[in-house]
């Protein structure tokens, strides 16, 4: 019995409306937060940080942004790559435009933008469901990344058509381009992606977060119950987009330090739809065990070889990594829709129990 | 939110809320022609008929889900044409639904939380927050809610996805998820379909409770006689999209349209 609520007796309905109601998932949070603040900055290696934990944690934001949209209110969208785009090129043309306003505050702001455009898509969201939806998001894929390659003016008519990160500052650190360091990077990207994360927490637990799944589980019966579908389905769209918005802009000025279209293309959607199934349709955690899991096999697969004795060609690793989360995907999709997040809950409750059965 | 435009007090026993003259048709299908009936504050409306006979159809009008062909609905001393479903959530008009249709991926907890919605006011900064007045609310109408739960008698499940649950107790459900909106007119479709005896007494037992204690004012479909007569105040018969029949409950029981319906006679 390590995992046990016994004991732990809520004597008021603030207590229990608490995000986490159970003393051990609070001291796991603070473990977690520990661990990046302090241990990963401090022991962590280069490779580690850069090839790791910073697409992680960017890719961990873009992920609950999916989620939002889809695990939470049940719209499939295969635009974040292109709503990542958005909010990478917002930042780079507001930073551009208005140099002297600190990066960050532009970082937040290109996430606004990127709800903007996402809310415009959304609007077909009132009539059309399901796969018919899907395809819209796709046609504002195609579109978006078409305005990137043939808009110039969105890259300040570089010569190389892409974006080039310039050099920000706070105060004296410098925090973004080629001289920025990488521990700086790291933090900022951690700091956000924390907060983030925390304000996603409040809003999914809230009215707002019943509203989006009321909307996900029973359309007609939400209405039914005052819930306004397209209001509903917008903000969805308009929170979401921010998040992927604030993800793309992070992962372009943090992380690759320049980008072209081609970053934003309809792979990127995949690959933030996969993490967000193999992780589990509705569920922060399972946002950022879907990224993890995706981050992880490779560089698992890669240190696995070399552990048991048996060489292994890079190209064989990066094939094998790809059909096991192929593989993956087609489990969770069949088998257990919820992904990660689920089974990292089937545990807890046996847990819980242990070590009876029951 | 939008409040009626005169909402006129009314008292017990005064009609809360007359359709007219109702038509409604889908495509060649007339699912009703020429309703009209009304329903007083305070009592037990029962809607009768045989199947396909326009019943929850009616309740669908009500509520603003199908818009009418022809006729209008005066809820209030408001007299409407046409209206969206939010709106009739917010005019105080609840229901539950013949085929349970509860938000199955969420507890029963978050389930009657969500109805209300329409209760909560405050804005989406506070909601990013989760501090200051969104949370004092939530705590306010978790208290409104745990009575519900506790009137229902289903503390047990209060964290079950209601997906996982038998379905008497997802009837039961639905059940507390309209009363969380407080609503001032109850629209339940088939409340005991499909349940055990004992269960259909518990659910006889709240509807009594609702309407009693609470006054909440109900309009009923129920296939079941018995049940029909002893809960309801007044009963109306619709077949074939026609009402046939309007009354107390023994004086419906004796009237020879209502047996031929019943018993499949020609028309
Ligand atoms: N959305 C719809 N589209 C087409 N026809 C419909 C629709 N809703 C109802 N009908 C038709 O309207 C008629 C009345 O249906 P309704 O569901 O109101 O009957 P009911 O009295 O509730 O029956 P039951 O006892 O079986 O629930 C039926 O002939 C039905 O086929
Ligand atoms: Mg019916």
């Amino acid at each position: 019995m390590l995992y046990r609520e016994a004991g732990q007796f809520k004597t008021n309905y603030f207590a229990d409306q608490a995000v986490f109601p159970i003393r051990q998932d609070r001291i796991g949070v603070a473990i977690i937060l520990l661990l990046a603040f302090v241990a990963i900055p401090l022991y962590g290696s280069n490779f580690l940080l850069q090839a790791v934990v910073i697409p992680f944690l960017i890719y961990s934001l873009a992920s609950i942004g999916l989620n939002l949209l889809t695990g939470y209110t049940g719209l499939l969208s295969l635009g974040t790559g292109a709503f990542m785009g958005v909010g990478a090129y917002a930042c780079y043309k507001l930073t551009s435009l208005f140099p002297g306003v600190n990066i960050l505050i532009w970082m937040i702001c290109s996430g606004f933008v990127a709800a903007a455009v996402g809310v415009v898509f959304g609007l077909p969201s009132l009539r059309i469901k399901g796969f018919y939806l899907a395809i819209a998001t796709l046609a504002a894929q195609f579109f978006l990344q078409w305005c990137f390659v043939r808009i110039p003016w969105l890259v300040n008519y570089n010569v190389s058509n892409a974006i080039e990160v310039p050099q920000r500052m706070l105060g004296d650190i410098v925090i973004t381009g080629p001289n920025a360091s990488l521990h700086t990077r790291y933090f900022t990207v951690l700091i956000i992606v924390v907060a983030m994360t925390w304000i996603a927490s409040n809003i999914v637990h809230g009215r707002i977060g019943r509203m989006w799944m009321a909307v996900r589980d029973q359309d007609i019966a939400a209405e039914l119950m005052g819930i306004r579908l397209l209001r509903t389905k917008l903000l969805a769209f308009a929170v979401s987009s921010f998040y992927c918005g604030v993800a793309g802009a992070m992962l372009v000025f943090l992380w690759y330090g320049g980008a072209e279209a081609e970053t934003f293309n309809i792979n990127q959607s995949f690959f933030v739809l996969f993490m967000v199934i193999i992780g589990g349709l509705g569920s922060l955690l399972g946002s950022y065990l879907g990224a993890a899991l995706i981050f992880g096999l490779p560089i698992l697969l890669r240190l696995l070889p070399d552990a048991l004795g048996v060489p292994m060609h890079s190209a064989t690793i990066e094939h094998m990594s790809f059909l096991i989360v192929g593989g993956l995907i087609i489990i969770f999709l069949i088998v257990e829709p919820h992904g990660l997040a689920r089974l990292w809950q089937i545990t807890k409750q046996k847990l819980r129990v242990w070590p009876f059965p029951y | 939110m939008r409040a009626p435009s005169s909402p006129s007090e009314i008292a017990a026993g005064d009609v809360l809320l007359a359709a007219e003259n109702i038509s409604l048709s889908f495509g060649g299908v007339k699912a009703l022609t020429g309703v009209s009936f009304d329903i007083r504050k305070g009592e037990i409306r029962a809607i009768i008929g045989p199947n396909g006979a326009g019943k929850t159809s009616m309740l669908n009008v009500i509520n603003g889900f199908y818009q009418a062909d022809h006729g209008t609905i005066t809820f209030k001393g408001v007299r409407r044409g046409k209206m969206r479903p939010y709106e009739a959530a917010e005019f105080g008009i609840a229901r539950t639904f013949q085929n349970v249709a509860l938000f199955r991926g969420m507890s029963t907890l978050d389930n009657l939380m969500a109805g209300r919605t329409l209760k909560m006011r405050r804005s989406f900064f506070w909601h990013i927050l989760r501090h200051g007045p969104a949370l004092q609310e939530e705590v306010e109408h978790r208290r409104k809610v745990e009575e519900i739960i506790d009137f229902l008698e289903i503390p047990h499940i209060r964290r079950v996805p209601v997906g996982r649950l038998p379905y008497g107790l997802q009837k039961r459900v639905e059940l507390g998820r309209a009363l969380a909106m407080e609503p001032e007119l109850l629209l339940l479709d088939e409340p005991m379909a499909g349940m055990n005896l004992e269960e259909k007494e518990d659910m006889c037992r709240y509807i009594i409770d609702v309407n009693n204690h609470f006054g909440t004012t109900i309009a009923l479909i129920e296939h079941d006689m018995g049940v029909v007569m002893d809960l309801s105040d007044r009963v109306v018969v619709l077949d074939y999209g026609r009402k046939i029949a309007d009354g107390a409950p023994n004086q419906v029981k004796q009237d020879q349209a209502v047996i031929d319906a019943y018993l499949g006679v020609a028309h």
